[in-house]
């Protein structure tokens, strides 16, 4: 039955002459470069310096803030983006106000509650609720680890977050989680957010020391 | 499974698998052939309908997630900004080839009843997701303003 609708909707889609844009793409040219693991925190027990085990803890929690599941939606600009190459947005979708999209295209125009795997081919919408951008004061994209860190602990561009805040967004926040399952075509982050959970309270019990620059 | 909603305010039950794509169900059960497949994907805009007032793609909206939710197509458009709306499309001769048109028909529709007034900017970033393989961006543009004047009067 789902094959027949299948191939009746792609026969309509040939005799209309649809011409569409390119699909959002699934390259991933940076893919070998992303980290594919995530070090716990009995892995930095042996540094004995708190500052640097401060600070080695946060390198590795810089492999999950600066991933692409999370810069795409923390971009600097006006149009989210996708892909490990972080690409605009395809459709052209525009921030809007309330991070979410503007009158008439908000996100969940497209962006349903959960992941859907397409059926016309491989790949999947992302999905969760809420789905929106962070807020621009909570830029990642085109920022060093060291400009991240000092961001997420300025309550004037984290959301007013106190520290344990900040921890338990990371650690619980359900859009936040949402980048281990992203659906089909999209790499994971690394880890688990437990595990991420874990290292973001043992940078803050160990002093919240952010890299330089 | 099934799956209960309204479309175009009349109760319907659906016996489907509970992926099936709204748009699938809309035209090959409910026989409203007027919402369009065009890429499958939400990248076209083709098969816009509002779903609780909102618009929505219907091709990657699985059929278990409206359970509950009134769905309006293009058959069932009412209200005042859907009158301005089809007065200014034909008025301007909107369609050429005509496909999108219902996707672009109900993202209009949506836009005015969020920005009575829109600007050209408005304009542009609500019907961004809306391809037309004919170009026809100009007078959707116009029809869009033409409707917003007449909301006005």
């Amino acid at each position: 039955m789902l094959k027949y609708v299948f191939l009746t909707a792609s026969a309509i889609t040939l005799a209309a002459g649809l011409i569409l844009p390119a699909p959002a793409q699934q390259a991933k040219p940076h893919a070998t470069a992303l980290p594919q693991s995530l070090k716990s925190v009995e892995d930095f027990a042996g540094i004995a310096d708190q500052r640097q085990r401060s600070l080695a803890l946060f390198q590795e929690i810089g492999k999950v803030v600066t991933h692409p599941r999370c810069v795409n939606c923390h971009p600097r600009g006006d149009s989210p983006l996708q892909g490990d190459d972080g690409h605009l947005h395809q459709p052209p979708v525009q921030r809007g106000e309330a991070d979410f999209g503007v009158a008439g295209m908000h996100c969940n125009t497209c962006h349903g509650t959960q992941n859907v795997a397409f059926l016309a081919k491989p790949g999947s919408i992302p999905g969760h609720e809420p789905w929106m951008l962070a807020p621009k004061t909570m830029a990642w994209e085109g920022k060093s680890l060291g400009e991240i860190c000092t961001q997420l602990k300025d309550p004037a561009r984290n959301g007013n977050r106190s520290l344990a805040e900040i921890q338990d967004h990371m650690a619980n926040d359900g859009l936040v989680g949402w980048g281990w399952h992203p659906g089909p075509g999209r790499t994971p982050v690394p880890g688990t957010q437990k595990q991420f959970g874990e290292l973001v309270k043992a940078w803050i019990d160990s002093g919240a020391a952010c890299p330089a620059g | 499974m099934t799956i209960d909603f309204t479309v175009n305010g009349r109760p319907v039950s659906v016996d489907a698998e509970p992926d099936t794509p709204l748009l699938w169900v809309l035209r090959d059960e409910l026989r409203l052939t007027g919402t369009k497949f065009g890429c499958g994907i939400a990248q076209c805009g083709a098969c816009t309908v509002h779903l609780d007032g909102q618009p929505r793609r219907s091709c990657i909206t699985p059929i278990e997630t409206v359970a509950g939710s009134a769905v309006t197509t293009i058959e069932g458009l009412s209200g005042k900004e859907a009158e301005v709306v089809q007065d200014a499309w034909r008025a301007l001769d909107v369609p050429q080839c005509g496909y999108c048109q219902s996707g672009q028909v109900m993202s209009a529709v949506a836009l005015l009843q969020e920005v009575p007034k829109p600007s050209d900017d408005d304009i542009d970033g609500a019907m961004a997701g809306n391809i037309c393989r004919c170009a026809t961006y100009v007078r959707i543009r116009q029809a869009i303003h033409d409707a917003a004047g007449k909301l006005e009067g």
